[in-house]
């Protein structure tokens, strides 16, 4: 298990990944408002772990979302889709003026992304603990045709209550997947309250270890402490799978969503969207 | 004629084991004409006849071990990498255990997936209840998309197969143990198509599966008594099923049975209903197959006879429909 590396971005490009990241926040917040309701607290958590992700280290190309090639990325934690659809209309893959439409009848953007309706959206996902053994046949299938592809899988910490996630991550291990890395958004909380309280999670990077996985655990909020833990999983010259586990706070950026486990899915009227953005732009 | 009784099979003719290694052998054939084909199992690639698939393509079989959520979600993946995975695992896990990885991660995700439940029914008999699969095709025909083959045996199930692959798209091959006499025309497997395997105009026994034989004995031996004269047909399709040809026996007919090594909810006998339902035919109708109970343990023969849907049950449920006139239903418009 990694230690929290020391600085290595240049000021300009971690300031980029800020506001970008803030941008982002923002987006979300006007999502969640303009469609009603959304599931606002693990949108924000996952946003550092995203800008660092697309702006840095995923390979793909928006004008060919089906590039053989690219990386595939799987948002296991599909309830994560508000968020990952103002980061796709952020990196061109959707318009943002599409945005308006979020979880309208008819509108192909909605709480659980359908691949076969937004481009840059790799499987549907949804129920969870999905996601990791659908990226584990990815990156199978990668290595079977000799693609460059790597898979790289965003779960809750939630999911890690699911059997399926630890199926997957045997098999991850078994099938000697190098290719794969998978993301924790370790926000502690899941709907009904924190994971300590209810059914500890932890140890769980020695969870992951024992299940045979690289594991590196970072501040998922810090762009620096997110880039040196992509850069360790993502060595290519791995045989084993790697897991982060980005230590997270649901409801980032908007002081009274922090740790709230009520904001795990909620609306906002006027007033309180209005204080929303103002808590985000005060991270500033 | 000697009897073996085996674990998984009780088999009245020697030869017939032969037949349930076929579709391993076609399989092979298939991966070598297409290299998308890959084989993926839950550690049950020698019980179900992936082992000479594994030695001709180490490299193309995969074993994520006894995790069937996550063999369906890895074989999703490979699938949306473009590669053709067979699944294979006793249909009640294959199916059961892993329902909800079957309906989001290939059927709502629209992946060419080729799932294939064996032992199906009391096929594996001793197993008992835990190891019987009654519910898969209830579950199966509920998921949008799906197409679901039931071949009747051995040589079918190899035919079945060779369909599935070249049909672009989700499908379920439900099998038993595919030692039961061929009972099907040679002819090839078309998706979607009843076989018709007995003509006749007294009655129609609709049959799916590893009882399909059991309907040719049972309609032979009516008759031979000069009882009455069943049709048989198999309906190795069941979704999408073939309502113009149902429609077409139960006009013709009027006297209907249904028999599944399934539960009667959900299954063959519950599609034959709709069909009925949707014409609005007036008919006399018997389901047989599993009456919504769990059985026990024991020889699937035995079990076949005990759940009331072998040889014997569907010879008394046609004589018990000779004895009902057909139906007249002068108020329905039902001439076609």
């Amino acid at each position: 298990m990694s230690a929290p590396p020391t600085a290595r971005l240049a000021p300009e490009e971690r300031q980029r990944l800020v506001e970008l990241s803030l941008k982002m926040r923002e987006g979300i917040l006007r999502v969640v408002h303009e469609s009603g309701s959304g599931h606002v607290g693990g949108a924000l958590s996952q946003t550092d772990i995203l800008s660092v992700l697309f702006t840095k280290y995923l390979r793909f190309d928006p004008g060919r979302p089906d590039w053989p090639e690219r990386d595939r990325f799987v948002l296991s934690k599909g309830h994560g889709g508000i968020g990952f659809v103002v980061l796709l209309a952020e990196f061109g893959f959707i318009r943002a003026e599409d945005l308006t439409t979020f979880g309208q009848t008819g509108s192909s953007l909605g709480m659980h992304l359908d691949h076969r309706r937004v481009p840059g959206v790799e499987t549907a996902t949804g129920s969870l603990g999905h996601g990791l053994g659908v990226a584990i046949g990815m990156a199978l299938g990668a290595k079977m045709l000799k693609l460059p592809s790597r898979s790289i899988c965003l779960l809750s910490d939630g999911e890690c209550y699911e059997g399926s996630t630890w199926e997957a991550a045997l098999a991850a291990n078994a099938l000697e997947l190098g290719n794969l890395c998978a993301i924790i958004d370790r926000n502690r909380l899941t709907m009904d309250g924190f994971t300590e309280e209810e059914a500890p999670l932890e140890p769980l990077a020695d969870k992951w270890k024992a299940f045979g996985f690289r594991v590196y655990c970072c501040d998922g909020h810090d762009p620096d402490e997110l880039c040196a833990a992509f850069e360790s999983a993502l060595d290519p010259s791995a045989n084993r799978p790697a897991v982060i586990i980005a230590s997270t706070v649901k409801g980032k950026g908007v002081d009274f969503m922090e740790d709230r486990p009520e904001w795990h899915y909620g609306s906002m009227d006027t007033e309180m969207y209005a204080r929303a953005v103002a808590s985000v732009r005060k991270g500033r | 004629m000697s009897k073996v009784r085996g674990f998984t099979w009780t088999v009245a003719d020697h030869d017939l084991l032969s037949k349930i290694d076929t579709w391993g052998d076609v399989l092979v054939e298939l991966g070598r004409q297409d290299p998308r084909i890959v084989t993926i199992t839950a550690d049950l690639a020698t019980t179900t006849k992936f082992a000479r698939f594994k030695k001709e393509f180490p490299d193309r079989s995969i074993n994520v071990g006894i995790a069937e959520q996550n063999l369906m979600a890895v074989a999703a993946g490979l699938a949306a990498m473009g590669f053709v995975p067979i699944v294979c695992s006793y249909a009640s896990f294959a199916i059961l255990r892993a329902a909800e990885f079957v309906r989001t991660d290939i059927a709502y995700a629209g992946r060419n997936v080729k799932i294939i439940g064996t032992l199906a029914g009391v096929a594996f008999g001793q197993g008992g209840p835990t190891h019987h699969s009654i519910e898969d095709l209830a579950l199966m025909r509920a998921i949008p998309g799906m197409t679901i083959l039931v071949p009747s045996d051995g040589a079918e199930m190899a035919e079945a197969l060779r369909a599935a692959i070249l049909h672009e798209g989700p499908v379920y091959i439900r099998y038993g143990r595919g030692t039961e006499p061929p009972s099907r025309p040679d002819e090839p497997f078309v998706i979607g198509k009843v076989s018709v395997l007995r003509d006749g105009s007294d009655a129609t026994v609709f049959a799916c599966g590893s009882v399909v034989h059991e309907a040719v004995g049972a309609a032979q031996r009516a008759a031979s008594q000069g009882l009455l004269n069943a049709r048989v047909i198999a309906v190795s399709t069941l979704k999408p099923i073939d309502e113009n040809a149902i429609l077409a026996a139960i006009r013709e007919t009027r006297r209907i049975v249904t028999v599944e090594d399934h539960n009667v909810i959900g299954g063959l006998g519950s599609a034959i209903e709709s069909v009925i339902a949707r014409a609005g035919i007036g008919c006399a109708l018997k389901k047989l197959g599993h009456q919504d109970r769990f059985l026990c343990t024991g020889v699937p023969e035995d079990l076949m006879h005990l759940g009331g849907f072998d040889e014997d049950a569907i010879f008394s449920a046609l004589c018990e429909l000779r004895n009902i006139p057909p139906p007249v239903d002068d108020d329905w418009s039902d001439d076609g």
